[in-house]
């Protein structure tokens, strides 16, 4: 009497060789009972492991139904939507911190989504890769060839990055969207780096903590 | 405490098999149910079903929460002749979304009803006559608080979940609201906090056309020769429109004749198309099984319903329950469409509750609850497997 199962949607969150380290970096910086929501969470894992660990409150985003029952079976309650559409049914600072972790290269409206994110917690998580890599430079340079992120092996023709940038030209979205840079870790070669030299050369990707700009002072991160 | 029968030999090895209606007397003197606007009603018979077996801790039960014209027998076969199964066979047996090997399933007709419940066919305590239009007013709260005094009754202290689509997903709502200590799961399936003004619109359609029927002498017709029968099927109609969808209505009748490829040109032909002989049809099997003063009060209930208002505020509603949640939408629903979902799943949020909220894709319209079975039980099987193993 059912249909047929609706093809399964894009998922946002790629499988990525550097996402457990990130995943740790992460961890370290989520307060202890801190409510957390998880932008294109997958599976769940990090958002389990962070309720195992942290004793997190945790919700998930997730649009690919595979994913979310993955979440289900795990105990995670996650939320079917769709990143570009906005968090618009999400109640302002109802999250301690928003996680994005290697989607924000993904969504359509990057600005939209980072100002969402601060608008519905107090901290904004986010893992980006970098485009200004030396790999990247070089392969542009020498041989005029579209960038393609070191640490995900996709083609131009299939990659899901959208938007390709390097950790300037975040660090000005994060201006525009009204944010103020709390930290940022340089990725390189699988260790997170703070104050990297170079890191806009060296960096695979980078993990920035962010907050309004007009948001009271928080405690020192540990 | 099961009523499953040996199941009847040709039975499908994934249907609960014979099964049959229970009944109980709750509220017996000295207790009264305090209903709507004070008024006291009691004893209350009644009338339910259970499939799969109670555990010995008494932590495997659900509650299932039936739309606004369903019943008890949510699943299984009454007789072996019958041709109809429970209205939500497809979900509830061994292996299926509601796995009876693992859970007790229990199902009980509403306050107000008229499928064995007490409502305004049951005679007034005293005599034989029937309430009719004396019948107190009742609300959805009231019935949830009759089924937690049978789930009472049967020896549970707390529900593994309550389940419901439409009206049911207003049953469960309240559950979780009223009872927060009893559920430890809510599924909700295309449903909301309250109907919107075009849902009561079409109630109050349907209700116009069982009193002003010839045959509803105010709501006494039970010892007339005649009862609002037409009424009511109109009512049926009109409703049922509200739970299909234009795109699940063009799929299957579209605009095809019913008698013949041309127009009869007879104006009080009322089957031309297939359309009309469908709606037809399902008025005409519905005034069979259904009381047109028990629809009178429970559209009202459904038009009264409002969470927000009843608690102070949605997230206030939610503030105290400890139960996990299971919302989910239909995309052709227009009757209680996404945005009413979401509403819940934004509440649920910001009261800060265990959320999961799903979209399903389908054509079917409002019904799509009961027929997108599949797609349901792929996520309804993790989602309480996971919260029964959880304590």
């Amino acid at each position: 009497m059912s249909t047929s199962r609706p093809k399964e949607k894009r998922r946002y969150k790629m499988p990525s060789p550097s996402a457990a380290l990130t995943d740790r970096v992460i961890m370290e910086h989520i307060d202890e009972g801190s409510r957390v929501l998880d932008l294109g969470c997958g599976d769940g894992l990090l958002l389990s492991e962070l309720r195992r660990i942290k004793s997190a409150e945790i919700l998930g985003v997730e649009m690919s139904r595979r994913a979310m029952i993955q979440c289900m079976t795990a105990g995670v309650p996650v939320i079917q939507a769709d990143l570009d559409l906005g968090l618009e049914d999400f109640p302002s600072q109802s999250f301690d911190f928003a996680v994005l972790s290697q989607t924000l290269q993904q969504v359509r409206h990057p600005h939209v989504i980072l100002e969402e994110m601060l608008r519905v917690a107090n901290r904004a998580l986010v893992v980006v890769p970098n485009f200004g890599h030396w790999r990247v430079r070089w392969n542009q340079l020498l041989w005029g060839r579209a960038p393609v992120s070191s640490s995900e092996r996709y083609q131009w023709y299939n990659t899901p990055n959208l938007h390709l940038m390097s950790m300037p030209d975040f660090r000005d979205l994060v201006d525009v969207v009204e944010g103020r840079i709390v930290k940022e870790l340089a990725i390189i070669r699988g260790r997170a780096v703070e104050q990297a030299w170079a890191a806009n050369v060296r960096a695979d990707s980078a993990v920035y903590i962010l907050e309004r700009k007009s948001a009271d002072a928080h405690a020192p991160l540990p | 405490m099961s009523t499953e029968d040996t199941p009847h030999k040709d039975a499908d090895e994934r249907s609960v098999g014979l099964v049959s209606t229970q009944y109980v007397d709750l509220f017996v003197p000295p207790h009264s149910l305090k209903v709507a606007e004070g008024n006291l009603l009691g004893p209350v018979h009644v009338a339910y079903e259970t499939y799969g077996t109670l555990s010995e801790k008494r932590d495997n039960a659900i509650f299932v929460c039936h739309a606004l014209t369903g019943d008890a027998h949510v699943a299984g076969r009454h007789s072996a002749k019958d041709e109809k199964t429970g209205w939500w066979d497809e979900l509830i047996g061994p292996g299926k979304g509601l796995d009876t090997n693992k859970y007790f399933v229990i199902c009980a007709n509403v306050l107000g009803g008229c499928q064995g419940t007490t409502g305004p066919m049951s005679p007034k305590p005293g005599t034989e006559t029937p309430y009719a239009l004396e019948f107190p007013f009742v609300t959805i709260g009231d019935m949830v608080e009759v089924h937690a005094a049978l789930v009472r009754h049967l020896g549970i202290e707390r529900l593994l979940g309550a389940i419901g689509g439409s009206l049911g997903g207003m049953q469960a709502l309240e559950w979780a609201a009223r009872f927060p200590d009893m559920l430890r799961t809510a599924v909700i399936l295309a449903s909301g906090p309250r109907l919107s003004a075009q849902g009561i619109a079409f109630n109050a359609v349907g209700r116009r056309a069982i009193v002003t029927d010839p045959h509803f002498y105010k709501g006494n017709y039970y010892n007339q020769d005649d009862d609002p029968h037409f009424g009511l099927a109109l009512a049926r109609m009109v409703a049922h429109i509200t739970y299909l969808s234009e795109a699940s209505i063009e799929k299957k009748f579209g605009r095809r004749l019913q008698h013949s490829d041309q127009f009869a040109y007879e104006l009080m032909r009322e089957t031309e198309f297939q359309i009309e002989s469908y709606l037809h049809h399902q008025g005409k099997r519905f005034v069979e099984r259904f009381d047109a003063n028990s629809y009178l009060y429970l559209t009202r209930a459904m038009d009264y319903f409002d969470l927000a208002k009843s608690y102070g505020s949605l997230p206030e509603a939610f503030s105290a329950t400890q139960s996990r949640f299971l919302v989910t939408s239909y995309t052709t629903d227009w009757l209680f469409p996404i945005a009413q979902s979401r509403e819940i799943v934004s509440a649920l949020i910001q009261a800060r509750r265990h959320v999961t909220a799903v979209e399903l894709e389908s054509p079917y319209g409002h019904d799509s609850f009961l027929l997108e079975v599949d797609q349901l039980e792929e996520m309804l099987k993790p989602f309480l497997a996971e919260a029964y193993a959880t304590k």
